[in-house]
């Protein structure tokens, strides 16, 4: 029997389910998606039209910083065609303090009332200050073009340090630093401190032989999904609504937008497009709200979808950050102590990742004595929006920069260095929680062994090492199974499908069931379709959604099992399910003929009537995931630009349930980390006006500036989960800022402590040295 | 604002259309004519995710008038599989997870056919030269270099 039919039918503990029996899970099998996706047929964000839809287009200010004495709409509203336009009037306020949590971030209605569209001042370049919706988009256009806005520009501030000197322009003027004891009496653009750590800092860098300490500074970077924020509301006169839009959670768009419009979540129905990309930066809600409040005046559908330009100046992107880190380390190579003080770029409103980054910083350590120091700072930016492991690779840039100069300082080799330190299971984490079973020294040891760390390097190369760490999260997860009539199988799931989990979950659901990969079709439903959803973020669907199709698959092998001892007139604890047939045992083994799906299904009426399997679950036992990456670079000294001759990337997952999708994380994170490591930035005017916000000139990675991504799977089982799951989508971008550093620094001999190290940065670095 | 009736091919299929000078050949696509496969990422050439071909060329549509296609022959990502028969490209697409959250696979499927009509034996820099006009955010190009390189092998025989 194999064991993950076992769970079902009698009690063993969940460890026991992964074994070597799986028939799906680990597979590369096709994904239910992909012909839809390479046809063109998949519907996005922007690819559906309703009959007598308008469209929405926003005005947003030019102003970095500016208070909003007066909008004129009437010239605009008079205009034939134009249908409705909205204003910050049209938005209910909310007192500060209404706060609540969703996925990684934190959500404050007083603030995200503000974003979505201005309030008492314009906060940043880009910002909404007023929409309108129009039968077409050039009448729509001409709209923007007639609505007069009065504004007061006021001195704006863009760099984290800056912001926090006394006398900075104040983003809000009654902020009150939290998390600092006793409270300011002055107010300041810093929102707030967070301290982590544990031990005695003095007493560990006592113990030191070598203690170096380095300032890091980075710039913004953006999410970069290729399809923009897209969506389409309709609003009927009787107070209901439908919305179509491109999110990572619907139910937490669905959340927002009936906050936002003070109407009851329930006559709100949110479906998820297929989703072009997020990794993050889909999980607040920018449009959506509005394209609802101009569909409810208008009476009309109104679809909004953002520009390239809009994207850049008014969506994500992902805090820069200055941060001083001190550690100490002994001649044989044990850290002492570890401090790291960071600062964040909030943007216009408090809620950067500082948290996280101060609590994953030191995380692939074993460390008696070590504490982090967070700031979360406004800006005159947009306000950032999660990132992919948000905050993580910045705080363990700056950290493993400065545990490679150790390394090298005390000529020891930088996998040893950080084996040496490596946290394990029982290691006290850095920021409080003791860890259970994870692969940090899997991940290492895997790195110490490969091909690529053995080889050697050509004449002028560098190569470097970094680890990186994600906590992964669980939360709040439905799903549903249910049995159709010729024993086939629908999946209903709520968390959108950003890169195949729809893939993953429908191999879980079978390998629970017992039954054929192409007997479950999964389907994503909208709000109205299942139970409560948390987003898709915190590389937590595959973990998460894993136990809700598993407990869905358990909750239909009792209804199968009861249907048959009912039509064998036997008792229940005498049928098991195995190999996704009913079977008569004990005292009536071999005295029935098994019943398969089909067997049930079809006399399913008879029997009892319709056979769900449920599931609703807040997942908890989320497994942290560790990564290692290697990197070799070449640098051309005459131009300054850094190639990455060679990428490796070493990650626990768990359990790969689907390896090619595994892989693809890994590889799609490395090369988002170059991107962030060698090129992109936000490069602001005098004015504090982005003066990059296009593909053109913010550059990523495009095809012909990367090789081949070579990946290795380390599986490290998750106790938690029925088939071992961690969650693996963040953390690939967690170790490649600093291990391209790294090589840089092993190429050139030069420490870069500010990013991205573009060419023309790398190159004034090398004619300073000479 | 008098529209102009254009007369064009697309997908081998006659199709005539009105339009306004300002349009361009992507927003006829999506918005006239629901061929949506054509995706809008940036609107001034950069990301690729509109590529087309035109008289056989591939261009990205937002960079296109659509009074420009009068009397040419367009073909989008919708005339890529014949019948229920995927492409090669799309098939390998698929067998090498060369995707993830797909909005970009149209514009890559595109190009590359573009690039195998031209040269059936491309070496891995070719692929990525020729695809650097394609932004994916997602895969890290490599499944989709490899998918490209088996395909050509592949259709070489």
């Amino acid at each position: 029997m194999a064991a993950v039919e076992k769970i079902f039918n009698d009690t063993i503990t969940d460890r026991e389910t992964q074994d070597k029996t799986l028939k799906w899970v680990g597979t590369r099998a096709p994904r239910p998606d992909g012909v839809d996706k390479v046809t063109g047929r998949a519907k996005f964000g922007a690819d559906t039209y309703l009959p007598n839809m308008l469209y929405g287009k926003v005005l947003r200010s030019p102003h970095a910083h500016a208070r909003i004495r007066s909008i004129d709409m009437s010239r605009a509203l008079a205009l034939p065609g134009v249908k409705a336009g909205v204003t910050r009037d049209d938005f209910p306020d909310y007192p500060a303090g209404a706060v609540q949590p969703a996925g990684e971030m934190v959500i404050n209605y007083r603030d995200m009332t503000r974003n979505i569209m201005a309030r008492e001042k314009a906060l940043y370049e880009g910002h909404a200050v007023a929409a309108v919706a129009a039968v077409n988009e050039r009448v729509a256009r001409q709209a923007l073009s007639l609505i007069e806005v009065d504004y007061e520009v006021l001195p704006h501030v863009i760099d984290v340090e800056e912001a926090m000197k006394p006398g900075a322009p104040l983003v809000r003027e009654d902020l009150i630093t939290e998390g600092v004891e006793p409270a300011p009496e002055e107010p300041s653009n810093i929102a707030k401190r967070v301290e982590f750590g544990h031990g005695d800092l003095d007493l560990g860098f006592s113990k030191a032989d070598v203690i170096i300490e380095r300032s890091f500074k980075t710039q913004p970077v953006h999410q970069g999904y290729i399809e923009p924020h897209a969506c389409l509301a309709s609003f009927s006169e009787d107070g209901q609504a439908e919305l179509w839009c491109s999110t990572q959670g619907h139910y937490v768009a669905r959340g927002h937008c009936a906050k936002l419009l003070q109407m009851d979540v329930s006559k709100l129905r949110v479906t998820c497009s297929e989703i072009g990309g997020g990794f993050g930066g889909k999980t607040v809600v920018y449009l959506e709200p509005l394209a609802l409040a101009l569909s409810r005046k208008a009476c009309q559908p109104v679809k909004m979808v953002m520009t390239r330009d809009e994207v850049f100046r008014a969506s994500g992107p992902t805090s820069g950050a200055s941060m001083d880190v001190r550690i100490g380390a002994t001649k044989d190579g044990r850290i002492t102590a570890g401090e790291a003080v960071l600062k964040f770029q909030a943007g216009a409103f408090g809620g950067s990742p500082v948290p996280a980054a101060a609590q994953c910083a030191f995380a692939p350590y074993d460390l008696d004595n070590v504490k982090t120091i967070g700031f979360d700072v406004l800006c005159n930016r947009p306000k950032v929006a999660a990132y992919r492991a948000p905050g993580a690779p910045l705080g363990e840039y700056a950290v493993e920069s400065v545990v490679d100069e150790l390394a090298k300082t005390l000529e020891i080799d930088p996998l040893e260095f950080r084996l040496k330190n490596a946290a394990k299971e029982g290691s006290d984490s850095s920021y409080g929680p003791k860890f259970g079973p994870i692969g940090c020294v899997e991940t290492l040891e895997t790195a110490q062994n490969h091909d690529h760390y053995l080889s050697t390097l050509k004449p002028g190369q560098g190569r470097g090492v970094a680890s990186g760490y994600w906590f992964n999260i669980g939360g709040q997860t439905s799903a549903t199974l249910n049995l159709c009539e010729d024993g086939s199988v629908a999946l209903v799931v709520g968390t959108p499908d950003i890169g195949g989990s729809r893939a993953s979950l429908t191999m879980m659901a079978a390998e629970s069931l017992g039954v054929e990969l192409d007997k479950v079709r999964p389907l994503i439903g909208d709000t109205s379709a299942l139970g409560y959803n948390m987003l898709t973020g915190g590389s937590r669907v595959t973990f998460a959604g894993g136990i809700a199709v598993h407990g869905a698959a358990g909750d239909m092998i009792k209804q199968l099992r009861e249907r048959a001892a009912a039509t064998w007139d036997v008792p229940i604890e005498d049928v098991e399910w195995h190999g996704g047939q009913a079977v008569a045992v004990n005292g009536y083994k071999d005295q029935e003929d098994p019943m398969g799906l089909l067997d049930i299904a079809k006399d399913m009426a008879k029997s009892g009537g319709p056979i769900v399997g449920r599931c609703s679950t807040n997942a908890q036992g989320a497994g942290p995931s560790f990564g290692c990456h290697i990197v070799d670079v070449d640098v051309d000294k005459e131009t300054g630009k850094v190639s990455v001759a060679r990428y490796t990337v070493i990650q626990d997952a768990g359990k790969a349930v689907h390896p090619s999708y595994v892989e693809g994380q890994y590889q799609g994170g490395a090369v988002q980390g170059i991107g962030w490591a060698l090129n992109e930035e936000y490069i602001y005017d005098e004015n504090g006006k982005v003066e990059n916000a296009g593909f053109l000139d913010y550059r990523v990675p495009v095809c012909s500036d990367v090789p081949m991504i070579d990946t290795v799977i380390v599986e490290v089982p998750n106790p938690t989960h029925p088939y071992g799951v961690r969650g693996v989508g963040e953390t690939p971008l967690v170790p490649p800022l600093a291990a391209i550093s790294n090589a840089v620094e092993n190429a050139l001999d030069i420490r870069f402590t500010e990013l991205p190290m573009s060419p023309p940065r790398v190159l004034a670095a090398i004619e300073s040295v000479g | 604002m008098t529209r102009e009736h254009i007369t064009t091919t697309i997908n081998g299929d006659p199709v005539e259309f009105l339009c306004d000078a300002e349009q361009t050949l992507l927003d006829v696509l999506r918005d006239e004519l629901r061929l949506t496969g054509s995706k809008e990422g940036c609107a001034s050439g950069d990301c690729g995710a509109c590529s087309v071909t035109l008289d056989g060329r591939l261009v990205c549509a937002c960079l296109v008038l659509a009074a420009e296609v009068e009397g040419h022959e367009v073909t989008t990502i919708e005339g890529m599989a014949v019948g229920d028969q995927l492409h090669p490209l799309q098939q390998k697409f698929l067998d090498h997870a060369a995707l993830q959250c797909g909005v970009c696979t149209p514009g890559f499927l595109v190009a590359a056919k573009a690039l195998l009509d031209r040269n059936s034996n491309p070496t891995e820099t070719e692929v990525r030269f020729w695809l650097a006009g394609n932004l994916c955010r997602c895969t890290g190009y490599d499944k989709i270099v490899r998918a490209v390189l088996d395909t050509a092998a592949e259709m070489r025989g």
